[in-house]
C-alpha cells in the first residue's frame, strides 16, 4: 500500500473560550481525536452542521493552528517537522468567499503571482509568464491580468482564487466551502473546473460543503463530523447508498433534491445543536438521536472498522450487544 | 372558484443610476390565491427581492415601481396611502428575510420584537400580546418558549433567531407571508425543518405565501407555483410539477442541468453550464434578454418576444415555439 498524501493522527484540538466577564476559561475541544488518511487523487468531502469543526481541521491542516496533540502527516513527514514555506508549497486553500478573499487593491496577476513572490520563485518575467500559463487552465483570459477584483464576476473571481492556489503546483488544496456563495449556473461551472484541474494534475482535496448532492458529485470519500468527531468515514457510494450512523442518516434525508410532490422531509433530528463547550455525555449525538438507548448516553463509542470505512457508533459495535438493531 | 389574494400585472421597476435608468423589472405578471405557496427562483440580480420589496412598498423614495394592477385583497398597492400601507405592512401581509443575525435589532429583548407589530396594529393589552407570543413561539418549536421572551437576539442560535422571525411575522394572523430566502443562511437539517414547519403552517392556517430562493431543491419540495426569473423578467411560470418534469424555457432547463441530481447524474460528470453573464440592464433593453447566453438563439430573439400558454397553466417566454426542444433532442441524438 502506498503512504496516503494525507493522514491525520488522533489530532486534538481544544481552544480556551471565556465566558463572560468574570467567566474562568473553560476547554473548548473543537476537534476531537481526528483519523483520516487521503491516498494521491481522493477527494475526500468533509460534512456536517456549522459549529462541528470542519473549519478548524482545515486550518490545522494548512498549518494555521497547531493541533493540541496529535500527528499531521504529509507524505509520510510529520507536519511539525516541515516548515510553513515548506508546507504551503504543497497544500493550498481555496476559501468561500471570492468577494472578501481577494485584495481588492491588487491587480489580478499580483493577487496570483503573490505566492511566487513570497518564495522567491522566478524573476518578474517568468512569474508573468506562470500568471499567464495559470490563468489559460482556469479559463480565464489573458487580459483579465491588469484589471481588479472588483471589475469581476463572483464566478471570475473564484477562478481567480483557484488559480492562486494552483500556481505553486500544490499536492493538495483544501476547498472550504468553494461555492456556497455562487449562483447555481456559476457553480456548476467551477464544479467542472475543480474536476477537470484534479485530473490533469492529480490533485488531492479535502473538500469541506454543506451542499451534500455537490459532495456525492465530485468526493470519492465522504467523512460525516459531529462536534468534533469523524462519526461515520467511507467511500461515497457506500455512504450515500447504505448510511450507517443515524446521524449520517438524518443529514441525507435533509437533503432536498428538486423533485416535486415529495414535500419536505422530517429530519427527526429536533432543534438543538448541543453546546460544544458543555457536550453531552457518552455519544454526543445521542440527545438528538432516534435510536438512543440508556447505554449512548455514558458510553462514548468507539470507531468500529466497516467494509471500506468506519463509523463511531454503539449500533455497530459487536461488544455492546446491540449491533442486531442496526 | 379560487379565493384569490394577490393580483400583479405589468409590474416594472426601474431604478435611477447614475448615467441612465435600470431597468430593474420589466413587466412581470403573477398571481396567488390563499393556501397557494409561490416560489419565485432566479440568480443573483434578477429582481426576485425587489418584487417583494414592491409588494411590501419597502422599496424607498427613489424607486417608485408601476404597474398596470398590484392587488392585495382589493387593495391597490400602489395608490394605497402610506396609511392604508402602514395597516397592511406587519398585520395582513407580512416578511421574513434572510438574515436572522441582521434582521432583529440587538438591543431590544425577544419578547418586545415579537410584541411590537400587534400592540401597533391591534387594540389588544401587552397581557394579551405577550400570550399570543409565547403561544407563536411554542408552534414554531422553540422551548421554554416564556423564558425566552426576556433574552436577546444574541443569545439565540441562527435557526432558534429564524424561528423567532417566523413567529413574528405570524404574531397578527398575516394572510400573505413573503419569505425571501428564510433558509439560506442555516444548515441543512435546520433548513429541512424551517421549511416543514412554514408549509405546515401555511396550510394549517389557510395563508398565502411567496417564497424567494435560488435553491431549486427547496423550490421542488415546497412550491405549488414556481415563477422562473431572470434578469428582471419572469421567464418562465407554471406548477411546480411542470416545471421540474417539463421546463420549457432553455433557462429553466439550463439551470436544471446545472445541479447535480443524487442518483441520476453520474458521479464525477461533467455538470450542464449555462456560459456567459447576466447582461447590463441598464439603458434600453429589448428582446429576450437570455439570448446572450442561450444555445438557440437567432436573430428573431431582438424583436418581441411571445409569452407562449402551454396545457396546464404552464408559460414562457420564447420565440421558438418549443423553447428549443426539438433542436436540443436532434442535437442530443447526433
Amino acid at each position: 500500500m502506498t503512504t496516503p498524501v494525507l493522514e491525520l493522527r488522533n489530532v486534538v484540538k481544544t481552544y480556551s473560550v471565556k465566558q463572560g466577564l468574570m467567566g474562568r476559561p473553560k476547554p473548548l475541544t473543537a476537534v476531537k481525536n481526528v483519523s483520516l488518511s487521503l491516498a494521491k487523487g481522493d477527494v475526500l468531502g468533509l460534512v456536517g452542521e456549522s459549529g462541528c469543526g470542519k473549519s478548524t481541521l482545515a486550518k490545522i491542516l494548512l498549518g494555521l493552528e497547531a493541533p493540541t496533540s496529535g500527528e499531521v502527516l504529509v507524505d509520510g513527514e510529520t507536519l511539525g517537522a516541515q516548515n510553513r514555506l515548506k508546507l504551503a508549497r504543497r497544500i493550498q486553500p481555496i476559501f468561500q468567499d471570492p468577494y472578501s478573499s481577494l485584495n481588492p487593491r491588487k491587480s489580478i496577476a499580483d493577487i496570483i503571482s503573490l505566492p511566487l513572490r513570497v518564495h522567491g520563485i522566478g524573476d518578474g518575467a517568468s512569474q508573468k509568464q506562470a500568471v499567464r500559463e495559470i490563468l489559460d487552465v482556469v479559463g480565464l483570459p489573458a487580459r483579465v491580468m491588469n484589471t481588479y477584483p472588483s471589475q469581476m464576476s463572483g464566478g471570475q473571481r473564484q477562478r481567480v482564487a483557484i488559480a492562486r492556489a494552483l500556481i505553486m503546483k500544490p499536492e493538495i488544496v483544501i476547498c472550504d466551502e468553494p461555492t456556497s456563495a455562487l449562483d447555481v449556473s456559476v457553480q456548476s461551472q467551477i464544479l467542472n473546473l475543480l474536476g477537470d484541474l484534479r485530473r490533469e494534475f492529480g490533485l488531492t482535496y479535502l473538500f469541506i460543503s454543506h451542499n451534500l448532492a455537490v459532495v456525492e458529485h465530485l468526493a470519492t470519500r465522504v467523512a460525516v463530523m459531529y462536534l468534533g468527531r469523524i462519526v461515520e468515514e467511507a467511500e461515497t457510494g457506500a455512504l450515500f447508498d447504505n448510511p450507517r450512523h443515524p446521524y449520517s442518516r438524518a443529514l441525507l434525508k435533509s437533503v432536498l433534491t428538486p423533485e416535486p410532490g415529495l414535500g419536505v422531509p422530517d429530519t427527526q433530528l429536533g432543534m438543538a445543536y448541543p453546546n460544544p463547550i458543555d457536550p453531552p455525555s457518552g455519544c454526543a449525538f445521542h440527545p438528538r438521536c432516534p435510536l438512543a438507548t440508556p447505554l449512548c448516553k455514558t458510553k462514548t463509542p468507539r470507531p468500529v472498522a466497516q467494509p471500506g470505512g468506519m463509523v463511531e457508533c454503539h449500533l455497530y459495535d459487536p461488544e455492546t450487544e446491540m449491533s442486531e438493531q442496526a | 372558484m379560487a379565493d384569490r389574494l394577490l393580483t400583479v400585472r405589468d409590474l416594472v421597476i426601474d431604478i435611477p443610476v447614475g448615467g441612465g435608468t435600470l431597468h430593474a423589472v420589466r413587466g412581470i405578471d403573477f398571481e396567488l390565491d390563499r393556501g397557494e405557496v409561490l416560489c419565485i427562483v432566479g440568480e443573483s440580480g434578477s429582481g426576485k427581492s425587489l418584487t417583494s420589496l414592491a409588494l411590501m412598498g419597502l422599496l424607498g423614495k427613489r424607486i417608485k415601481p408601476k404597474a398596470a394592477q398590484m392587488d392585495f385583497d382589493g387593495t391597490a398597492l400602489l395608490s394605497a396611502s402610506k396609511k392604508t400601507m402602514r395597516s397592511l405592512r406587519g398585520a395582513r401581509m407580512s416578511m421574513i428575510f434572510q438574515e436572522p443575525m441582521t434582521s432583529l435589532n440587538p438591543a431590544y429583548t425577544i419578547g418586545d420584537q415579537l410584541m411590537e407589530a400587534m400592540l401597533l396594529h391591534r387594540d389588544v393589552s401587552r397581557a394579551a400580546a405577550r400570550a399570543r407570543a409565547i403561544e407563536l413561539l411554542e408552534k414554531v418549536g422553540i422551548t421554554a418558549a416564556e423564558s425566552r421572551l426576556g433574552q436577546f437576539p444574541h443569545q439565540l442560535s441562527g435557526g432558534l433567531r429564524q424561528r423567532v422571525m417566523i413567529a413574528m411575522a405570524l404574531m397578527c394572523g398575516p394572510e400573505l407571508i413573503i419569505a425571501d430566502e428564510p433558509t439560506t443562511a442555516l444548515d441543512v437539517t435546520i433548513q429541512a425543518q424551517i421549511l416543514r414547519l412554514l408549509v405546515d403552517l401555511v396550510r394549517e392556517m389557510g395563508m398565502a405565501m411567496i417564497l424567494i430562493t435560488h435553491d431549486l431543491g427547496v423550490v421542488a419540495r415546497v412550491a405549488d407555483k414556481v415563477a422562473v426569473m431572470y434578469a428582471g423578467e419572469l421567464v418562465e411560470t407554471g406548477p411546480a410539477a411542470q416545471i421540474f418534469g417539463s421546463p420549457m424555457h432553455p433557462y429553466t432547463r439550463g439551470l436544471l442541468r446545472c445541479i447535480p441530481l443524487p442518483g441520476k447524474t453520474e458521479r464525477g460528470s461533467k455538470l450542464g453550464t449555462i456560459p456567459g453573464i447576466v447582461p447590463s440592464l441598464v439603458g434600453q433593453v429589448s428582446g429576450c434578454v437570455f439570448r446572450t447566453r442561450c444555445d438557440f438563439a437567432n436573430d428573431a430573439c431582438l424583436g418581441k418576444v411571445p409569452y407562449r400558454e402551454q396545457q396546464g397553466a404552464q408559460a414562457f417566454r420564447c420565440v421558438l415555439p418549443d423553447g428549443g426542444l426539438g433542436q436540443e433532442t436532434e442535437e442530443a441524438q447526433a
